[in-house]
């Protein structure tokens, strides 16, 4: 199985690279932007029984490693 | 006493903290290599600071997997005490043994300069032979050391007195631009709620020498130093 998954700050916590590169955007003319925020995305190859194990197994793997819940969301996608 | 410092994959103030302590403060230190077990025996456990692991995914985020990070964990629940410095610090947020988070620096750029810090609390072996209120004056010289907590977080280390410095400016006040990395409410180090576990972005170990601009940063270390002397105070790390 291959899973997607993506890694965002929370609301609230400062993002001040998704701030840089929307003031790029602007000034490249992209008035229309608004509220950037950058995040993490990896992909990943497992092994795993079932979809249900695989979410389970990822869940684990995002919650002590690949994500800090004090400042980051995270949401990921199964493609079997 | 017995000081033992951690080298991680990527440390590189290691040997700033060992020779501040051997060589400026006659202490007995070694180093611990994080694949290694504690020794019996420390009474105060430094991570120093560096780039553990290249920094990669988050600061600290694989460091705090490091094999020696259970032994320090159960270190301090022992109430040993455990200084992190710099990616130390991160590394202690990162592992649950202190609150909040160190994200990007609010200018997205790395500073490196000497600021001033306002000790808060002097109630813990890490700043009891300060003043409360004392400036200090230590360099910091990092990239991710805006610090983060949320607002129940925040609450709770006022509650308790966790936060033991402060960026402020020359005159002591806790002003936006003595802030150097956009930390929360200037935040430069805190405590955990037992008082044995101590985290800041600035340096100590560069600041203790008058060679080196400030001798400040041994107010740290020799706090720790007589706290550990008081034999009631003193903890077995068995």
């Amino acid at each position: 199985m291959r899973a997607k998954i993506f890694i965002s700050f929370k609301n609230g916590v400062l993002d001040p690279q998704g701030k840089a590169v929307e003031r790029s955007l602007h000034t490249l003319g992209y008035q229309e932007v608004r509220d950037v925020r950058m995040g993490k995305y990896l992909e990943i190859e497992l092994d795993a029984a079932s979809r249900e194990a695989a979410e389970a197994r990822l869940r684990e793997m995002c919650d002590k490693l690949l994500a800090n819940p004090v400042i980051e969301d995270y949401r990921f996608e199964i493609e079997t | 006493m017995r000081w033992g410092v951690i080298v991680f994959p990527g440390s590189c103030d290691d040997h700033d903290v060992y020779d501040c302590l051997k060589l400026v403060l006659k202490q007995k230190v070694e180093f611990l290599w994080h694949k290694d077990r504690l020794p019996a025996g420390l009474d105060c456990v430094v991570l120093p600071g560096g780039f553990s692991y290249g920094d990669y995914l988050r600061c600290g985020a694989m460091g705090r997997f490091s094999p020696i990070m259970g032994d320090v964990v159960e270190f301090a629940a022992r109430g040993g005490l455990v200084l992190g410095i710099c990616n130390g610090f991160q590394i202690l947020c990162e592992s649950g043994l202190l609150p909040g988070a160190l994200v990007r620096n609010a200018s997205l750029q790395f500073v490196c300069k000497p600021v001033y810090l306002r000790v808060e609390e002097t109630d813990t072996p890490f700043t009891a032979a300060a003043k409360k209120g004392q400036l200090l004056r230590l360099p910091v010289k990092h990239g991710e050391g805006c610090y983060f907590a949320d607002a129940a977080t925040l609450e709770r280390l006022k509650e308790n007195r966790q936060v033991l410095l402060r960026y402020v400016d020359a005159k002591g006040r806790p002003t936006a631009s003595a802030n150097p990395n956009g930390s929360l409410d200037n935040i430069a180090g805190v405590c955990n709620e037992g008082r044995n576990v101590f985290g800041l972005m600035p340096h100590p170990e560069d600041a203790t020498e008058k060679i080196l601009g400030s001798e400040d940063g041994l107010k740290i270390f020799s706090s720790i130093i007589s706290s550990l002397s008081k034999p009631e105070k003193k903890v077995s790390a068995g």
